[in-house]
């Protein structure tokens, strides 16, 4: 099991230098002297050029240049916004409660929903429940999340009046957030209605980000569940009498779920490209909306922080899920 | 059935049309997936003639018709079918005219991620150990960023236009067809007839191409029928935060950017791109799911 361990965290490290270096590469790609788009408009005399150029390192040999910014990396220096003057890493975790909050919620819902639809889709094979729900489930997992917020935003707030169109609260409440999630700030806060509006600002951008992952869960559940559902230990629990609803939910549902939650863990990639589109439509704060806006601005140091920042959590939660699947199932730790 | 996979394809034609019947056989049993097959060829159709078949041209702007509703709502006219933009252009010629440009970019971007992984992946199965482990970790480096993510940023770098935007959804797409390409030729090379054909003096390339690749490419096509439909729906992203085609091209995606101030006074402007995208995407996906079952004899039970 050591060995597995270490033999996964060892392919860790090729990766994350390589990501460095993409994401150190990107900046000196780009069409364009970052020192010239950092001017701006107003343009530079060659001795001020010289002096930032010194000051970025600019000037230095490239492989000393992606040294200091590796050694950088690995002290959480990623440079400063040019727009904002703060450090990347700070923004960063200040805007990552907010995509952490709604892709948490997100997550809740598409669990809670598509679990229960793989089930039962599952267990009426090929009857109508199972046709209805798969088809549902392949129309959610076809879908333009884009637009699907629009239409949502037509019908719940244009129509119905009944939830706002953007941000994280309405603008009369306001409270210092400790933790940074709206909705335990805003519970914590006491002040009368503010948790009801931070819950109404969260119900469309979590449905929007939820629809894919949930339509994935359940046909992977569903079939999860058939392959599980043919295996003999269930024909013995039937044949011992047991009820279905003990059978299906318990003795295959348990077995079933570890595909599933691999699933549940791979899914992160997608929330985080779901959190790019959802965040800009909703106006949602968070490390989507800020890597849009920062490439539109032309915030290098932002587009290549954020860039590093967001690969390394893929990766760190792709190879916890591969640990704990390796734990779940020993048949993956001798391959 | 049995006899079909074990004859190594050699290219006889009698061999060949047997194995389409059988593909069609089990590919008509699944009727979403024909279904399916229909609405495609439909937008095939539509993305072949568009010019033939929009009332308009899609850029024409009438200037007293401006966000005129659909025909059958109080104020529209048949004239225009489904209603004119907030430019006073007929929605139903954009449309059609939109059908091109997501048909064309899921060609294009599928014939480029296809190639380039196909080949790449076939190096990495047939490489020396140290070759195929730098391989795959680049193509672990690429999948590490979102694709969304990396296609914006690639686009950020190249300047957005719709070309750059196919190149970086190419580019993001690539990695799922080395691994796939990889995998089955890891696992079709231990094979006898594999060996059969090394003793008989076959070369590497031939061996790569001629013997391994055409039984590898069951999963290969199932993953560009799905790959198909991510296309369109990244390019319509991108189009929708402004990072792929630019107005006033028909796009899809740039469509519903464009609409998207409008989206509470006139909803045929918002709905109808959208819906364009979901029914095109929901076709592919069907398919997808057909070919699955069709070719891939592990699943055919379920």
């Amino acid at each position: 099991m050591l060995k597995y361990i270490i033999s996964r965290l060892l392919t860790f490290v090729p990766t994350f230098l390589g990501v460095t270096l993409i994401s150190f590469a990107f900046i000196r790609v780009l069409p364009g002297d970052p020192i010239i788009v950092m001017a701006g408009e107003r343009g530079l005399t060659d001795e001020r050029y010289a002096e930032l150029s010194a000051q970025f390192g600019f000037d230095r040999p490239i492989y000393a240049q992606f040294w200091d910014y590796f050694t950088g990396v690995l002290q959480g220096d990623l440079g400063q916004s040019f727009v904002t003057k703060r450090p990347v890493w700070d923004e960063f975790f200040t805007l990552f409660p907010a995509t952490l909050e709604l892709s948490i919620c997100a997550m809740i819902f598409a669990v809670a929903l598509g679990l229960p639809a793989g089930v039962i889709a599952a267990v009426h094979r090929g009857k109508f429940f199972d046709r209805a729900l798969m088809s549902t489930a392949l129309v959610g997992y076809s879908m333009p999340i884009f637009w699907w917020a629009l239409l949502l935003i037509i019908v719940f707030s244009g129509n119905l009046q009944w939830t706002p169109v953007s941000g994280r609260i309405d603008l009369i409440y306001y409270f210092p957030d400790p933790t940074g999630f709206m909705l335990i700030d805003s519970l914590t806060s006491g002040q009368k209605g503010a948790f009801g509006s931070a819950v109404r600002h969260l119900v469309l951008p979590t449905i929007v980000l939820g629809t894919i992952p949930l339509a994935v869960i359940a046909r992977q559940t569903r079939s999860a569940m058939l392959e599980v559902l043919g295996e003999d230990y269930i024909r013995t629990a039937r044949a011992k009498g047991l009820s279905s609803g003990r059978i299906n939910g318990i003795h295959a549902l348990r077995n079933a779920l570890i595909p599933v939650i691999t699933v549940i863990g791979l899914s992160v990639g997608t929330l985080l490209a779901g959190a790019i589109l959802t965040e800009t439509i909703f106006s949602w704060p968070g490390i989507g909306k800020w890597m849009v806006d920062s490439i539109f601005r032309r915030d290098y140091p932002v587009v290549q922080g954020g860039l590093l920042l967001i690969a390394v959590m893929v990766m760190i939660v792709n190879l916890t899920v591969d640990m704990l699947y390796g734990v779940i199932n020993p048949k993956i730790r001798k391959s | 059935m049995t006899e079909a996979s074990a004859t190594p394809p050699t290219g006889s034609a009698p061999a060949r049309s047997g194995r389409l019947r059988e593909f069609w056989y089990y590919f008509r049993e699944n009727r979403g997936a024909v279904f399916g097959l229909w609405i495609f060829v439909a937008f095939a159709l539509c993305a072949a003639f568009a010019p033939i078949l929009s009332p308009y041209d899609p850029t024409e702007q009438f200037r007293q018709h401006i966000l005129q509703p659909p025909a059958w709502q109080e104020g529209g006219s048949w004239a225009f079918p489904l209603g004119t933009d907030p430019l006073g252009r007929d929605m139903l010629s954009r449309l059609i005219e939109g059908a091109r440009y997501s048909f064309f970019v899921g060609i294009v971007v599928v014939t480029f991620a296809a190639s380039g992984g196909i080949l790449v992946g076939l190096i990495s199965g047939f490489a020396p150990k140290w070759l195929d482990m730098i391989i795959m970790r680049i193509m672990d480096i690429i999948l590490a960023f979102p694709s969304l993510l990396l296609a914006l940023v690639l686009v950020a770098i190249l300047g957005p236009s719709l070309t750059n935007a196919m190149i970086a959804i190419g580019i993001v797409l690539q990695p799922h067809y080395v691994r796939l390409t990889r995998a089955s030729v890891m696992s079709e090379r231990k094979k006898d007839y594999v060996t059969a054909a090394r003793v008989v003096g076959a070369s590497r390339l031939r061996l790569m191409f001629v013997t391994v690749l055409p039984n590898c490419l069951a999963p290969i096509i199932v993953q560009a029928a799905l790959s198909f439909s991510t296309a369109i729906l990244d390019a319509a992203a991108l189009g929708f935060l402004g990072m792929g085609a630019q107005p006033p091209t028909p796009e899809w995606g740039t469509m519903l950017a464009e609409a998207r101030e409008f989206i509470l006074r006139a909803w045929w402007v918002v709905t109808f791109p959208g819906l364009a995208i979901l029914v095109t995407v929901l076709a592919i996906n069907l398919m997808g799911d057909g070919l699955r079952d069709a070719l891939d004899p592990k699943l055919k039970r379920s």
